[in-house]
C-alpha cells in the first residue's frame, strides 16, 4: 500500500497514525499483562517470607520452594487431587473413547439422544450436577468421599473426552484406513495399525484435559467430598485466614509442569508434521 | 466445548466410513453411557425428588420425606429472588464484558499473529494452568485493602480514604470475567481462524471500507464462536459461588452461594434441591431460546 505522506506530518499526528496502526498489537499486550496478573502475583508470593498468613510482603526466602510441604496438610491434598485425577482421567478417557468411536464410525438407532447425553453434563451448572449426585447419595445413605469424588469426575470428564476425540476421528483421511484394507489388512488390524495410532494423539489430549478438568475442579467436589480434602478445596477451606505460600509453590509448579507438557506436544506435533 | 465443535464442524449426515454393524456400537456405548446415567441422570431425578421433600415435625436434622410439597419451589423462591436474580445479571455482565476482551483477542491472534500465533494461542490458555481458586485468591489479594491498587488509587487527591474494591459487586464481576475468559476466548478463535482470507477481500474489492468489511463480514461469519463462546462463559457463571464467597459481601451472594449454604450450613437439602432444580431450568430454556434466535441449531 502506497501512502502520500502529507508535507511535513506532525510529531503527534505520528504518533497518533503509530498508535492507530498498532491498536490491536497494543491492546494485545494489555490483555495479556491482565491474564498473567494472578499468575505473576501467585508466583512471586510463593517467595514471601510469609510465616501462616502469605497477605502481605515480608522478605524474599526460598524457604518455601525447599519445602513445599511445610504447611499442615497440603501435600496430603496435593496427593489426593492427584490420585483422584489419575483414576478418574483412566477411567473417563476409556469410556468416553470408546464412546467416540461408536459415534464416529457407526451407524445406530438412539444416535440424537446419545448425543444429547453426552452434551447434558456440559450446558448444566456445575452446582447442580454437584448438588443432584449428592442428593442421590444422602437418599441412598452413602457416605461422600474418595471414590464418590471419582465416580462425579468421570461423570464430568466423559463428555469432554467424546468431544476431544470425537473431532479427532472426524478430521481423519477415510482413505487411509481404506488404503490398509486394500492391502489385505482385516479390520482388527486396520484398527490397531492405523485408526489408533492416528487418533491417538486426540486421546492423549482428552487425558491431559480430563486430568486437568479433575485436578482443578471444586464445586463439584466440595459437594461431594466429604471430609475428603482435595488441593482446590483446600485451598477455598484456607482463604479466610490467608493461604499459606506453600499453596503458591504449588500452583505455580503446576503452571509450569503444565506449560512444559503443552511445548513438548507442539513441538512433537510439528516434528511430526514436517518428517 | 460440544459448542465449540457443533459449531465448527458443520458436515454431517451419513459419511463413508461409517458401518452399520448390529451390536458393535451398542457395546462401545454401552459402559459410559450406563456410567452417565447411572451419576447424572439418575441424581437429576433424586434431586428432584428431594426438593419436594418435607422434614417431618421433631425429626432429625437432616432427616426427609417425601411429601410432595411443590410449595417448596414457591417459598425456595421468594426467600431467595435477589439471588437469583443477581446471579443472572451478574453472569450476563460479565459474558459481555468477556466478549469485549476476548473479541479483539481473538481476531488478533487469528489475523495478525503472523508465526506467533500457537504461542499466543498457548500464552492465552496458559494462566489457566494455575489452579482456579488460586486465580482467584490472588485477585482477592491484588484488589485488597492492602493490595497495590487500592493503596495506589488512594495517593490520587479525589480519591475517597474509604476506597474498596473487595467485598463489591464490581470485585465479584470481574472474577466472573477473568475465570471464564479462555471459555470465551478459544471458540472465539476457532471460528475467526476459519474464515477464508479471500472473502474478506472480496469485500474490500467490493469498495468495503475496513470497517463495513469487519461489520458486514467479519462478525457474520464468526457468530457460531460468539454463540458458544457466551454460552461456555454465561452458564459456569450462573452457577459459581466461588468467586461470590471470596471477592464478595453477603449483598452480592449469587444462588450457587445459598446453594451451598443450604447444603451445608443450614442443613435444608429440599429447599437447595429445589433451588439447584430451577437454576437448571432455567438455564436449558435460556440456552434453547438463545440458539434458535441465533439460528444455530446444529449447535446441540
Amino acid at each position: 500500500m502506497t501512502t502520500i505522506a502529507p508535507p511535513m506530518p506532525s510529531l503527534s499526528h505520528r504518533a497518533s497514525r503509530w498508535f492507530s496502526r498498532n491498536l490491536i498489537r497494543i491492546y494485545a499486550t494489555v490483555a495479556f499483562v491482565y491474564l498473567f496478573i494472578p499468575v505473576a502475583y501467585t508466583f512471586a508470593f510463593s517467595f514471601n517470607d510469609a510465616g501462616k498468613s502469605n497477605l502481605v510482603w515480608q522478605g524474599f526466602t526460598l524457604d518455601n520452594w525447599k519445602n513445599p510441604c511445610g504447611a499442615p496438610q497440603v501435600c496430603q491434598a496435593v496427593v489426593n487431587s492427584i490420585e483422584i485425577g489419575l483414576i478418574s482421567t483412566i477411567i473417563a478417557t476409556i469410556l468416553g473413547t470408546m464412546i467416540a468411536f461408536a459415534i464416529g464410525r457407526h451407524r445406530f438407532r438412539g444416535r440424537s439422544s446419545t448425543n444429547l447425553l453426552i452434551f447434558l453434563p456440559m450446558a448444566t451448572p456445575e452446582v447442580v450436577l454437584g448438588a443432584s449426585l449428592l442428593a442421590m447419595f444422602l437418599n441412598l445413605r452413602i457416605n461422600p468421599g474418595f471414590w464418590t469424588i471419582v465416580i462425579a469426575h468421570v461423570m464430568f470428564c466423559i463428555s469432554f473426552v467424546v468431544v476431544t476425540v470425537k473431532a479427532r476421528i472426524a478430521s481423519l483421511d477415510p482413505r487411509l484406513e481404506q488404503a490398509a484394507m486394500d492391502l489385505y489388512a482385516n479390520e482388527r488390524e486396520t484398527f490397531r495399525h492405523v485408526t489408533l495410532p492416528l487418533v491417538m494423539p486426540g486421546i492423549a489430549g482428552a487425558a491431559l484435559l480430563a486430568f486437568s478438568l479433575s485436578f482443578d475442579d471444586f464445586i463439584i467436589t466440595n459437594f461431594n467430598s466429604g471430609t475428603v480434602s482435595t488441593f482446590p478445596k483446600f485451598v477455598y477451606v484456607s482463604a479466610a485466614r490467608g493461604i499459606p505460600a506453600e499453596a503458591n509453590v504449588i500452583g505455580s509448579s503446576m503452571f509450569f509442569i503444565a506449560l512444559i507438557i503443552v511445548i513438548v506436544g507442539q513441538v512433537v506435533s510439528r516434528q511430526r508434521k514436517k518428517s | 466445548m460440544a459448542f465449540l465443535h457443533g459449531a465448527t464442524a458443520t458436515h454431517s449426515g451419513p459419511k463413508s466410513g461409517l458401518k452399520s454393524r448390529s451390536y458393535t456400537p451398542y457395546l462401545l456405548l454401552a459402559p459410559g453411557l450406563i456410567w452417565l446415567v447411572t451419576f447424572f441422570i439418575i441424581p437429576i431425578f433424586s434431586l428432584a425428588s428431594t426438593s419436594t421433600m418435607v422434614r417431618p415435625e421433631g425429626a432429625q436434622i437432616g432427616t426427609y420425606v417425601q411429601e410432595l410439597r411443590f410449595q417448596n419451589y414457591v417459598d425456595a423462591f421468594v426467600a431467595n429472588q435477589d439471588q437469583y436474580i443477581r446471579s443472572f445479571v451478574y453472569a450476563g455482565i460479565a459474558t459481555i464484558l468477556a466478549l469485549a476482551i476476548a473479541y479483539p483477542l481473538a481476531y488478533m491472534i487469528a489475523f495478525k499473529s503472523g508465526k506467533y500465533r500457537n504461542i499466543l494461542l498457548v500464552l492465552v490458555v496458559a494462566p489457566f494452568f494455575t489452579s482456579f481458586l488460586l486465580r482467584t485468591v490472588a485477585w482477592t489479594q491484588i484488589l485488597g485493602d492492602e493490595g497495590p491498587i487500592v493503596s495506589t488509587l488512594k495517593l490520587l487527591p479525589f480519591v475517597d480514604d474509604t476506597l474498596r474494591l473487595t467485598a463489591t459487586p464490581f470485585a465479584v464481576v470481574s472474577g466472573l470475567t477473568y475465570n471464564f475468559l479462555p471459555f470465551m476466548t478459544l471458540p472465539l478463535y476457532a471460528s475467526l481462524e476459519r474464515i477464508d482470507p479471500r472473502t474478506l477481500e472480496a469485500a474490500g474489492d467490493l469498495y468495503a471500507n475496513g470497517f463495513t468489511t469487519f461489520r458486514k463480514v467479519t462478525v457474520p461469519l464468526s457468530m457460531p464462536g460468539v454463540v458458544a463462546g457466551t454460552l461456555l462463559t454465561f452458564i459456569p457463571a450462573a452457577g459459581d459461588y466461588v468467586n461470590a464467597a471470596l471477592l464478595g459481601n453477603p449483598n452480592t451472594k449469587m444462588i450457587g452461594n445459598v446453594i451451598e449454604s443450604r447444603f451445608f450450613a443450614v442443613v435444608d437439602y429440599p429447599t437447595a434441591a429445589a433451588l439447584s432444580f430451577t437454576l437448571m431450568a432455567t438455564i436449558l430454556i435460556l440456552v434453547t431460546l438463545y440458539i434458535r434466535r441465533s439460528g444455530t441449531d446444529e449447535l446441540v
